[in-house]
């Protein structure tokens, strides 16, 4: 029987790819191990090598091809004496297409282009940041695991090993312990380390000298050292990788005096704000997220962009109710917003993007003028940033409330993997739409 | 069928069969059991392929003889501990393959429920501690597991498993420290498969004799032919002697080499497909144990052909069995997050 070559899934968040090139040709030869195609992925070009014997019998989508769903089928290789007419349609196949477990089920927001701008994923905003940075100047340098020959692991120091060379963009062993108090130490010392975790998860072996030793020197000393450095990385849930690699540490860093703490959205805010981080003489936390590596925003020309830490901004603006969000729950809050406007209801999303210190005066105006808050993060709701605002809003707003606040955030569980728990844990556009209506008293 | 161990099944005081002089059904068992690894990685691989696997998968493909020689020199009593590469550990220990690959899947029939995934089962029945992603865990969690060894006196080990990356960590050393200072009853088994992600050992490791990295805590270590199984079972049969006699913990670096990609996102780019292929095919642990079978007549062509082919049978059926489990039930969010009163 043909056999057909499905699009590979080849990443945690990957639902679909580019056929880069074909390294087999219709008609010819292929044994188990063949690499047969070259496929671009969310992040990286990998090889797809074939796992049957036999005759690459007909290439179903040509090199060049763009956003090829997984599981669609791409070759279809032949036994000896098959012809390719008797390929078996995956309809009834034994492989069936799943529908792709990470897409997200709401377009990616984009914002409108002002002045002279370009389309850059939040990936690309970052490296080219470090890379400005890093010309201007010669006391910064990045240092992590897989950040140099590698390229990164989620490709975000792509070709700074090349411009920068071994001195200032250095591959660490996996030791997180060693290389953050490292850091700190070169920081003690005048230098502006950008210290890369793979994930923020890993930095938990690390919190000891992010807190002890970076956040608290300038107090112990008298206001003697400074530790100007950042430490940066993805945080919050990946995609199916479980409870060890998924977690979002936003409150848990926002706690600390000493630390500012930073969770942009959009790939305009990751390169102000990264910028203001390195240009800052503090240590600073600086919370990526992988799924928004991929997405692309507009980002403005002006090689000196940089947005201030401390500042949120109204994304969207509206009166009915006011929802607060950081990172990839902004994106969410934005897709709910949409459907909420549907039902008449107007939401103001306000995009934190500094969590310590926070904007409070910008969460109170606007709950001055809509008397209605829900707050959205990935992170477990127990003394989450949720459980701060409202905290403050007791402090500040409450004669403004009509309604006791809202809080959407990650269920109080370890993240499960099984897809379906998983979708249950994590906060999605369905659960801020349903708390929005409550606050409001709609149904 | 069900799936078999790669351990002794019967604990034995001496230390087991004579180094080197493995019994004749013994080696067939142990043969067995890497292809099994294989057979069920291959699989993995093809089912994440197809989406019906999510998020990190590490495959061991390559290095089976590591666990299966390890493995075969431990009894039942003793305790198994690793990281994230963990599924032949799991196959190994005697788990089996369709609970193993439903975890894959993230179904209810997987070991733990559908809630670890491939980084994180576990099986209290045959002590095996996981599957742990965070790398260098292992190594103080294992040494936690010789001490309650110790503590109840029950003669029995652990063996701790962790990469060439993992080895530089702090922890490690710290480790080292109080099972040699208090003369817990640990095998620490370094699967040296050269790289660490994307790193070779020589870009992130100021040393690599791994084998020495006890020196300093006088910690015994010994560096081991890791592709070949009756190298692993010899050495470790030494090693666990040593430690049941009292001795302390003991280091066992496996020269080995893994076939596949770090995790199924990693294009490889840091070797070269050459320096796969020669591995391969000069080094491979299977084909090697293979040929010495059928050459000592332990064994011939039919009886290997029949064993892939019960192999073969066994995962299809963990692949189903995977594919079919139900996913879990909704109200298991919330269940397993504390013991109840
Ligand atoms: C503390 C920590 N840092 C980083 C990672 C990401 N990571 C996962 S596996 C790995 C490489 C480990 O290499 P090694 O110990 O040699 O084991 P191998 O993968 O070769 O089996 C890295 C860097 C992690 N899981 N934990
Ligand atoms: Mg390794």
């Amino acid at each position: 029987m043909p056999i057909q070559v499905l699009m590979p899934a080849l990443s945690p968040t990957m639902t679909e790819g580019t056929l880069a090139k074909w390294r087999k040709s219709e008609g010819e030869r292929i044994k188990v191990g063949d690499v047969i195609a070259e496929v671009e992925t969310d992040k990286a070009t990998m090889e797809i090598e074939s796992i049957d014997d036999g005759v690459l019998g007909q290439i179903l989508v040509p090199a060049g091809t763009e956003k090829i769903a997984v599981n669609t089928p791409i070759a279809v290789i032949l036994g000896d004496g098959e012809k390719a007419g008797d390929a078996r349609p995956t309809s009834n196949g034994a492989v069936k297409a799943q529908p792709p477990i990470t897409k997200p089920a709401f377009a990616p927001a984009r914002q409108p282009a002002t002045g002279a701008a370009r389309v850059q994923t939040v990936r690309e905003a970052l490296r080219d940041v470090m890379a400005e940075e890093m010309r201007r100047d010669p006391s910064v340098f990045l240092m992590g695991e897989e950040v140099g020959q590698y390229q990164g692991a989620y490709k975000v120091s792509q070709g700074l090993l090349e411009e920068f060379g071994p001195k200032r963009v250095i591959d660490t062993p996996i030791t997180e312990h060693g290389f953050a108090g490292l850091g700190v130490g070169a920081a003690f010392a005048g230098l502006k380390p950008i210290v890369e975790f793979m994930t923020f998860n890993f930095a938990m072996q690390a919190i000891d000298h992010i807190i002890n030793s970076a956040a608290k020197t300038l107090y112990m000393s008298g206001g003697q050292m400074p530790v100007p450095i950042v430490f940066r990385g993805p945080n919050g849930a990946a995609a199916r990788v479980g409870a060890q690699h998924s977690q979002c540490f936003a409150s848990w860093y926002a706690h600390c005096p000493g630390l500012k703490v930073i969770a942009p959205y959009t790939a305009a805010d990751a390169k102000g704000l990264l910028r203001a981080a390195i240009r800052d003489h503090n240590p600073v936390v600086f919370l990526e997220n992988e799924i928004l590596y991929g997405m692309s925003f507009p980002v403005p020309d002006d090689p000196e962009h940089i947005v201030p830490i401390g500042h949120a901004k109204i994304v969207r603006a509206g009166q009915h109710v006011t929802i607060a969000a950081f990172s990839l729950m902004v994106h969410k809050a934005l897709a709910a917003a949409e459907v909420l406007a549907k039902e008449g209801i107007e939401a103001e999303v306000i995009d934190l993007r500094t969590l310590r210190p926070l904007d409070t005066e910008t969460l109170v105006a606007s709950v001055k003028k809509t008397n209605h808050l829900v707050t959205c993060e990935e992170g477990w709701p127990f003394a989450g940033i949720g459980s701060e605002i409202a905290a403050l809003m007791m402090e500040q707003a409450f004669d403004w409330l009509d309604a006791p606040m809202a809080r959407v955030a990650g269920a109080d569980v370890p993240m499960p993997y099984a897809a379906n728990l998983e979708k249950l844990a994590v906060p999605q556009p369905e659960h801020i739409i349903a708390a929005a209506k409550s606050v409001l008293n709609r149904r | 069928m069900a799936a078999s161990s790669a351990r002794k099944p019967h604990a034995d005081k001496s230390g087991g069969s004579k180094p080197g002089h493995a019994p004749a059904d013994e080696l067939i068992r142990l043969y067995r059991m890497m292809l099994l690894i294989r057979r069920f990685e291959e699989k993995a691989g093809q089912l994440y392929g197809m989406g019906r696997i999510g998020g990190f998968c590490h495959l061991y493909i390559g290095q089976e003889a590591v666990v299966v020689g390890v493995q075969a020199a431990l009894t039942p009593k003793d305790s198994v501990i690793t990281a994230y590469r963990d599924h032949g550990h799991m196959l190994a220990c005697g788990m089996e393959p369709k609970g193993v690959m439903a975890e894959l899947t993230g179904r209810s029939g997987g070991y733990s429920r559908g809630k670890g995934g491939s980084m994180h089962m576990f099986s209290r029945e045959k002590n095996f501690y996981g599957g742990h992603g965070i790398v260098g865990a292992s190594v103080p969690l294992g040494t936690g597991l010789a001490f309650a060894h110790q503590y109840r006196g029950d003669g029995g080990l652990c063996a701790a498993y962790m990469g060439d990356g993992a080895a530089n960590q702090g922890q490690v050393y710290e480790s080292f420290n109080m099972a040699s200072l208090w003369k817990l009853p640990v095998l620490y088994v370094i699967e040296n498969n050269r790289y660490g992600m994307g790193t070779s050992i020589e870009r992130a490791s100021a040393r690599t004799d791994f084998a020495g990295r006890g020196h300093s805590f006088g910690i015994p270590g010994e560096a081991v032919d890791g592709m070949d199984l009756l190298a692993v079972r010899t050495a470790t049969l030494s090693a666990v002697a040593a430690i049941r006699a009292g001795q302390g913990p003991r280091i066992l670096e496996m020269m080995t080499y893994r076939y596949r990609g770090h995790s199924m996102s990693d294009p490889a780019k840091y070797r070269s497909k050459e320096e796969v292929d020669k591995v391969r095919g000069e080094r491979d642990p299977i084909e090697g144990l293979k040929h010495r079978l059928v050459e000592q007549g332990t064994s011939d062509e039919a009886r290997i052909k029949d064993l892939d082919g019960e192999v073969r049978a066994l995962v299809n059926a963990a692949a189903e069995f995977a594919q079919a489990s139900p996913e879990p039930d909704p109200a298991e969010l919330a269940t397993d997050i504390l013991v109840a009163a």
